[in-house]
């Protein structure tokens, strides 16, 4: 599998996508650093972008990568290695790469303003990590479309639509939800809903701690109750790392049925 | 050995093997034939692990290869139409397959006999149908395993091409090696092959010698025997 993902991720390492995402990030964060000035608003800004930009492009490339390197899987599987590990390898590959870009991309502008001696730190590492988790969760689940549709644009659109449920619909749903049912108590109802899209929980994740959760209102002291005790906090990173296992686990058993 | 035995394959609706029973013998080389669509390929990449039989198995050398892949160290493939990876170089493929199967390999003496020293560092999209399966008989030939699969092994080679992969499977052929051969060039087959295996709807039809054949559709020639067989049978 190490081998797979060394080819997969030397081969986006040298295409120019990679590099056109990480200057995003480089130049993106250095103008809001610029005009704020301020560390902990640049981050509040940053996370709004981070937030929808990287399930889309997690999104896209997983996918994109996917039908790319069809003929090139073909090959491989004429080869001696195990089914699982080419796809596992590509998967890791694309997350990865994926992932470094947005890693330099937000920290060298961050190192250089001055972050490893300020108080805001920790935020910034919750916002990258999340970043990452939130990489790795939408490459799975686009990795997950493409293996099984046979058609470029079927995946493609369905890809799409996933991501603008997670990142658009869903809130608005879940808002109706919140509004239609306002009079009865929605303590857990909220919860369990925002625990269930990897978008909101990384949102609501990031939000509590930039102690800024007087946005959230009155659902925000809920959520405070519930994630600034240990609990809370763990139970969101495992339901994140769940979000990762799951479409992981199922491309793994898709690929051992699968015929080319 | 290969033993295939009562394998069905259906993609959805399409039965395309239907109960195959077969033998392919050690320092044979063996001939699948069959018209269009007859599953010649589909059972190739049975045998190779690529497409999942619906019902049957494949035993290769005793060992079932369900859910196996280490007999495949003992395979050297080649795709039928080969398409590479069209924005990598010729060497790079070739160096990447070499570090895959972590074998040595005669890359060198390949590449001088298929001349394929000037475009080593062309892209593949660049190359000509002719010399991407050049590339693609480099990369199947280079390991000397034991078992070598062909699908097609033809198309797209000039004359003086072909003549050289003749040559060159005539060799493999006497350091004793099992070689599975699928092509509509019957010259070619009649040249090589010295076990024929005809599938006609996803069954075998015939199973035995060149003279068999011959003689069992009493027709000298061999291109004639095979189109009786598809004209009797409606095809």
């Amino acid at each position: 599998m190490f081998k797979i993902l060394k080819y997969s991720f030397y081969d986006l390492a040298r295409s120019r996508w990679s590099y056109i995402y990480f200057l995003f990030y480089l130049l993106l964060s250095f103008v809001l650093l610029f005009l704020n000035n301020d560390l902990s608003k640049a981050i509040i800004t940053l996370m709004n972008v981070v937030l929808i930009l990287v399930p889309l492009i997690g999104t896209i490339f997983g996918v994109m990568y996917y039908y790319n390197s069809q003929e090139f899987t073909t090959l491989l599987m004429a080869q001696p290695i195990k089914r699982q590990s080419i796809f596992l390898g590509q998967y890791f590959g694309v997350a990865c790469s994926l992932s470094i870009s947005l890693f330099f991309g937000l920290g060298i502008p961050f190192a250089m303003y001055g972050l490893f001696q300020s108080a805001v730190v920790l935020n910034f590492i919750i916002l990258l990590v999340t970043g990452v988790f939130l990489t790795f969760i939408f490459t799975a689940l686009a990795y997950n479309i493409a293996l099984s549709n046979l058609n470029k644009i079927k995946g493609f659109g369905y890809a799409i639509l996933l991501w603008l449920f997670l990142a658009v619909i869903y809130d608005g749903l879940f808002l109706i939800a919140l509004v239609m049912f306002q009079e009865y108590p929605l303590d857990n109802f909220s919860l369990i809903g925002m625990l269930l899209n990897p978008i909101d929980l990384a949102r609501t994740l990031i939000i509590l701690k930039l102690d800024i959760s007087a946005l959230l209102g009155y659902t925000g002291a809920v959520f405070k109750s519930f994630f600034d005790t240990n609990k809370g906090f763990i139970i969101s990173f495992l339901m994140l790392i769940i979000w990762v296992l799951l479409p992981v686990l199922r491309i793994y058993l898709v690929s051992k049925k699968k015929d080319f | 050995m290969v033993v295939v035995q009562d394998l069905h394959k259906n993609f959805k609706k399409n039965l395309v093997l239907q109960g195959l029973n077969l033998n392919i013998e050690i320092g044979k080389t063996t001939a699948i034939l069959g018209p269009n669509g007859s599953g010649k390929t589909t059972l190739i990449k049975i045998i190779l692990g690529m497409v999942i039989p619906s019902k049957g198995e494949v035993k290769f050398n005793d060992i079932n290869i369900k859910n196996n892949w280490i007999y495949r160290k003992e395979i050297d493939y080649l795709p039928q139409i080969a398409d590479f990876p069209s924005n990598i170089k010729v060497i790079e493929l070739i160096n990447m397959i070499k570090d895959l199967r972590n074998k040595p390999a005669k890359d060198q003496e390949l590449i001088k006999y298929f001349n394929l020293g000037k475009y080593l560092n062309t892209n593949l999209g660049n190359l000509s149908g002719g010399y991407k399966q050049k590339v693609n008989l480099l990369l199947t030939f280079m390991f000397d395993s034991p078992f070598i699969i062909l699908d097609e092994p033809t198309s797209g080679l000039d004359p003086i091409s072909l003549i050289k992969l003749k040559d060159y499977i005539k060799k493999e052929q006497q350091k004793g090696k099992t070689i599975i051969i699928t092509s509509h060039v019957m010259n070619f087959v009649e040249e090589i092959a010295n076990h024929i295996i005809f599938i006609l709807d996803g069954k075998v039809y015939f199973d035995g010698s060149l003279k068999n054949l011959k003689t069992q559709t009493n027709n000298d020639d061999f291109e004639h025997a095979i189109a009786n067989i598809l004209r009797d049978n409606n095809v």
